[in-house]
């Protein structure tokens, strides 16, 4: 699925279908009847029949988890990523904090400090899994396209800091430089025809 | 000024005539955007977008004065676009990474681009190198900065140091088509932003000033921020807790912003002290002397064990004023059920002082306050290192000189360039050491109602006065005439004829005279300069409330009961309202609450203070104790306000009420004792709970209560000694104990931004004028003791009176002095 399938939002023009939903039972012999018409119409049996019958088929559709995994939406929000420029390789995190202020689980610290070069570097950076629920804000507020979300679910540890130091989070370097980061086009990214929204500002150059 | 009525968008308010109408608006909850202006300033008229409309005509509603049935409109058509283009213009070549600016969620800019609904830009420069400059403990970063000049009007107006200026910004001219194109008002503020930037008015490279960072708090964005501060935290991660600072008698009303202190350690962290300036102005001590806490303290039972068995074997408590009204409660109820004596040498002076004053004014306490200070136009301080002793009651000295257009007379023996620099309606006069006496006598003498002095007071003045014939050199300017010969050429001839001109010229010549001069052997004793009648007569033109302002140097005076007394005649019989300095923060209250003694027992326990067991808030004691910072209470200021404090940070060991509750007092909390502060004394029977801290809009101090000044018996003799002309200090070279700017107690001396090693301090012409150099090693020694220091240049003194510091702990400064802050020592070099 390509994001311009989610952007499509024009109810009507697919080809839903309703489901259709008997009405409920009022009266005490109508509840009898459907227990009745439950009980003795055998679909236990059509059940074990599908069973039976697809074992011998030999053509399971069941994703072979943990060997197969299902691709994920654009939009899936898993264990966060800090990304870095392209071809620097610097960091994208300025240390703004509004990932922090943003929180509404409370879940991101960040410590910062003035650096050598009188830049604001940010010395430490957490986010207490236990607590975030994965709600996407700190990608959208982000200025910078640093915090993201990525693909990365499966966070079952001994401990769950074992993800969210900034460190394990930050793109490595190479990757960078080499281009292999992936950009991510969630909560947060630019926005299609973003340029025919904005007002330019006047120079005088 | 009579109480007026004006309409403001409809609604009647009631006000004082002549008042701007922005405080008026303010004070009664109507909102008119403003940046540059500060109350208690002067409006500086940068920012114009307080743009209203009164009767029709439209006005910057920051220097327009209320008069009778205005009618004000605060947003018109006109206003609205006028205000628009200001906040484009502001928001021109300003960055946009408010993400890495501490300014960011308090910054005026973004509230009122905002407020205002900026969306768009529509005009535009080509900008200048403007790149960020490191002045000490300030940082500027001209390409945030929008030259409102708030910083150079709160250095000049409130704080007098006047370091800041605008100075050129090398930009090109504006584009001749925004005249006709853009508002007025708009297009006139931004032909002055654009000429200019902040730079210091010493023209040097650092900062050099009393280092208050007033500046930096005043800033709306985030072109001045404290150095150290940068980049530590974001301003909405903070914590205010609204507290009083506890480093001087001013008990300035701040907060202490908290944040955990890493992501590893989730203990509370003072990171900055703001404050409310546009109603009270910090010192450099309050500000960066925040993290003066005790740390790592424990209950550690065998200390407190300790502690107790010393409680039992002691006789005498000495302490320091730096403990809340709570404490000194706890340390007097201590001393009536288990007598012990209560020693604090400096409040018990100050005590003493207060109870001779009480004897002739009848009050418990001294009349006026520093806000009056701050209204007067025309104040004298006496015996009191203004800068260093409460930064606050100079702040109110230069204010009232810049504010009311008024001046001042400071008297003290060392030459201070700080207060010279507060403007020429101020005159310093630097008298001898002992003299303090005959300033208050000259105060009498020119101030005092002469029919209402009693007689032999009157008799004893005009010993002073007598005539004698002076010869007075003047120029006068004659007439002379002079003949010249001059050679004229005939224009018909040709022939050159010589011509005798008769010139009329006007010669100054010195001519000398006999004039009969009347002379007050007073102005001879303090050194008075030789124009001093003619200044004063100046500076008196337009005096109309006064305020005179006396500090501790009177209260360990020889003569202090004297002093004292003189004080009270001169508050009765003159127009001067009169202001004591309490020597350290808190030496009020103790004064109010404690009955101290003067001889100390055979085993002291010191609280802050020296003694053979020791309960010290530095964590140097024998039992740890809680800091200001780290405690509730209340302490008394020198405006006779009971201002309570807020613990900002945590403490873990024991204080000094389960001290008390072990020896057999009753309290739960120390805040218990709140209520129960003596209300014969003037203090209120109020739970600490019910303690309000904060100003409202209107400026008005909504902090704890005031005390009430009690009456006290009258003695009917107004007697006071005459002036002890015997009294000097010996030969030698004078030393004065005095602490440097931003110093006050070895509490300020443990705050990292302040911590620094203390010497003797000598001035910059003391130093070339002898053989000492800055960094040599010195043997200070008076008849009580002798200490080694270094000696340290400080260009905040003149003349040539050394200075020894109390706040460093590791000289034992006070042992030199017998009380009085003067002596004379040999200094020698080791």
């Amino acid at each position: 699925m390509s994001v311009e399938q989610f952007q499509d939002r024009n109810v009507g023009k697919q080809n839903y279908v309703t489901v259709d939903i008997e009405d409920y039972p009022v009266t005490g012999m109508d509840k009898f009847r459907r227990v009745c018409r439950r009980t003795f119409r055998g679909e236990l049996f059509v059940g074990l029949w599908v069973v039976l019958r697809e074992m011998f088929k030999f053509d399971i559709h069941t994703v072979q988890y943990p060997k197969e995994k299902l691709p994920l939406g654009p939009r899936y929000r898993a264990i966060h990523q800090m990304q870095r420029l392209w071809e620097s390789g610097t960091e994208r995190c300025i240390g703004c904090g509004l990932c922090e202020k943003i929180c509404i689980s409370d879940c991101i610290r960040m410590d910062t400090r003035i650096d050598e070069n009188s830049r604001k570097e940010v010395t430490q950076y957490s986010i207490n899994l236990g607590r975030c629920i994965f709600c996407g804000y700190c990608a959208e507020v982000c200025p910078e396209l640093a915090i993201v979300h990525g693909g990365e679910y499966e966070n079952a540890s001994e401990q769950r800091a074992h993800f969210t130091l900034y460190e394990d989070m930050l793109t490595p370097v190479d990757d960078a430089i080499a281009q292999k980061q992936k950009e991510f086009p969630g909560f947060g990214a630019i926005t299609p025809y973003e340029d025919e929204r904005v007002t330019k500002t006047p120079l005088a150059y | 000024m009579g109480t007026i009525t004006i309409t403001i968008d409809g609604q009647k308010i009631a006000t004082k005539e002549g008042e701007f109408l922005l405080n008026a608006a303010r004070a009664n909850g109507i909102f008119i955007p403003a940046i540059c202006y500060l109350t208690r300033c002067s409006p500086t008229l940068a920012c114009r977008i307080c743009l209203v409309e009164a009767d029709g005509k439209q006005v910057y509603a920051c220097n327009a004065k209320a008069k009778e049935g205005m009618e004000i409109v605060t947003s018109t058509d006109n206003i609205d676009r006028e205000r628009r283009a200001i906040m484009e213009v502001y928001d021109v070549n300003h960055p946009l990474q408010c993400g890495v600016c501490d300014q960011s969620g308090e910054c005026e800019l973004q509230n009122y681009t905002l407020e205002l609904g900026v969306d768009a830009q529509s005009y535009a420069i080509k900008d200048v190198e403007r790149s960020a400059i490191d002045w000490g403990h300030i940082h500027y970063d001209p390409g945030l900065c929008i030259v409102c000049e708030r910083c150079v009007t709160v250095c000049k107006d409130m704080i007098g140091d006047t370091s800041l200026k605008t100075v050129p910004r090398g930009s090109d001219p504006l584009d001749t088509g925004y005249k006709e194109t853009m508002p007025k008002d708009a297009y006139a503020m931004w032909n002055k932003l654009n000429k200019s930037v902040i730079g210091l008015t010493s023209g040097e490279a650092m900062l050099d000033c009393t280092s208050c960072g007033e500046c930096a708090a005043v800033c709306p964005v985030g072109a001045l921020v404290d150095t150290e501060f940068m980049y530590k935290s974001n301003a909405w991660e903070l914590t205010q807790i609204p507290a009083t600072c506890g480093h001087c008698s001013a008990g300035c009303q701040l907060s202490y912003d908290v944040k955990h202190e890493s992501i590893a350690n989730s203990d509370d962290k003072i990171y900055r002290v703001m404050n409310e300036w546009n109603y009270v102005s910090l010192c450099g001590a309050g500000r960066y002397g925040f993290d003066y806490e005790n740390r790592g303290a424990t209950r550690d039972e065998v200390a407190f064990a300790k502690a107790l068995a010393a409680f039992e074997q002691a006789d005498t408590i000495r302490f320091s004023s730096t403990i809340t009204n709570e404490e000194a409660l706890i340390l007097q109820r201590l001393k009536e059920q288990r007598g012990y004596r209560l020693i604090n040498s400096e409040a018990k002076s100050f005590q003493d002082f207060l109870a001779c004053y009480s004897s002739l004014s009848g009050t418990a306490l001294y009349g006026s306050d520093l806000k009056e200070t701050h209204q007067a136009n025309f104040v004298i301080s006496v015996g009191t290192a203004l800068k260093s002793d409460n930064p606050n009651a100079r702040y109110a000295f230069n204010n009232a000189m810049k504010m009311n257009k008024g001046a001042g007379l400071y008297f003290h023996p060392v030459a201070d360039p700080v207060i010279e620099g507060l403007g020429k309606n101020v005159m310093s006069i630097y008298h001898a050491p002992l003299q303090e006496e005959a300033v208050l006598y000259l105060i009498l003498d020119l101030f005092a109602d002469k029919e209402a002095l009693p007689k032999t007071i009157i008799d004893y003045l005009e010993n002073f006065h007598s005539k004698k014939m002076v010869s007075v050199t003047e120029s006068v300017k004659e007439a002379v005439i002079e003949k010249v010969t001059k050679i004229v050429v005939d224009d018909e001839t040709g022939e050159e004829n010589e011509v005798i001109e008769e010139i009329k010229k006007m010669v100054a010549k010195t001519v000398e005279k006999e004039v009969e001069v009347e002379t007050n052997a007073l102005l001879d004793m303090l050194g008075a300069p030789e124009n001093f009648n003619e200044m004063l007569a100046k500076f008196l033109k337009k005096a109309e409330t006064f305020s005179l302002i006396v500090g501790p140097d009177c209260y360990t005076h020889p003569n202090a009961k004297n002093i004292a007394r003189l004080c009270a005649l001169i508050e009765k019989y003159s127009a001067f309202k009169l202001v004591m300095i309490p020597t350290l923060t808190n030496t009020l209250g103790v004064s109010l609450i404690c009955d101290l003694d003067d001889d100390a027992g055979n085993y002291t326990i010191g609280y802050n203070a020296e003694g053979d067991f020791t309960l010290s808030a530095l964590g140097e004691g024998d039992l740890d104790m809680p800091a200001l910072n780290q405690q509730e209470g209340t302490l008394t200021s020198i405006n006779k306000r009971v201002n309570p404090t807020n613990a900002a940070l945590g403490y873990d060991g024991y204080e000094l009420n389960d001290l008390a509750n072990a020896l057999g007092l009753e309290c739960e909390l120390t805040i218990d004792y709140t209520q129960q502060l003596p209300t014969d004394r003037g203090f209120r029977a109020e739970t600490f709970d019910a303690l309000p801290n904060h100003y409202t809009n209107d400026g008005v101090e909504v902090r704890g209560y005031l005390l009430e000044n009690k009456g006290v018996k009258i003695e009917d003799d107004e007697h006071i000694d005459e002036i002890d002309t015997t009294l000097a200090l010996p030969e030698g070279a004078i030393v004065y104990l005095v602490n440097p700017v931003r110093q006050f107690t070895a509490f300020t001396n443990k705050a990292e931004q302040l911590h620094t090693n203390g010497g003797l301090y000598m001035s910059e012409t003391y130093l070339s004028d002898s053989d000492f150099d800055e960094g040599d090693t010195v043997t200070v020694s008076t008849s009580l003791g002798e200490v080694n220091v270094t000696v340290i240049s400080d260009n905040k003194i003149g003349g040539a009176i050394a200075c020894l510091p109390t706040f460093d702990s590791k000289i034992n400064s006070e042992a030199l002095f017998s009380g009085y802050r003067f002596t004379s020592a040999s200094i020698k070099k080791v």
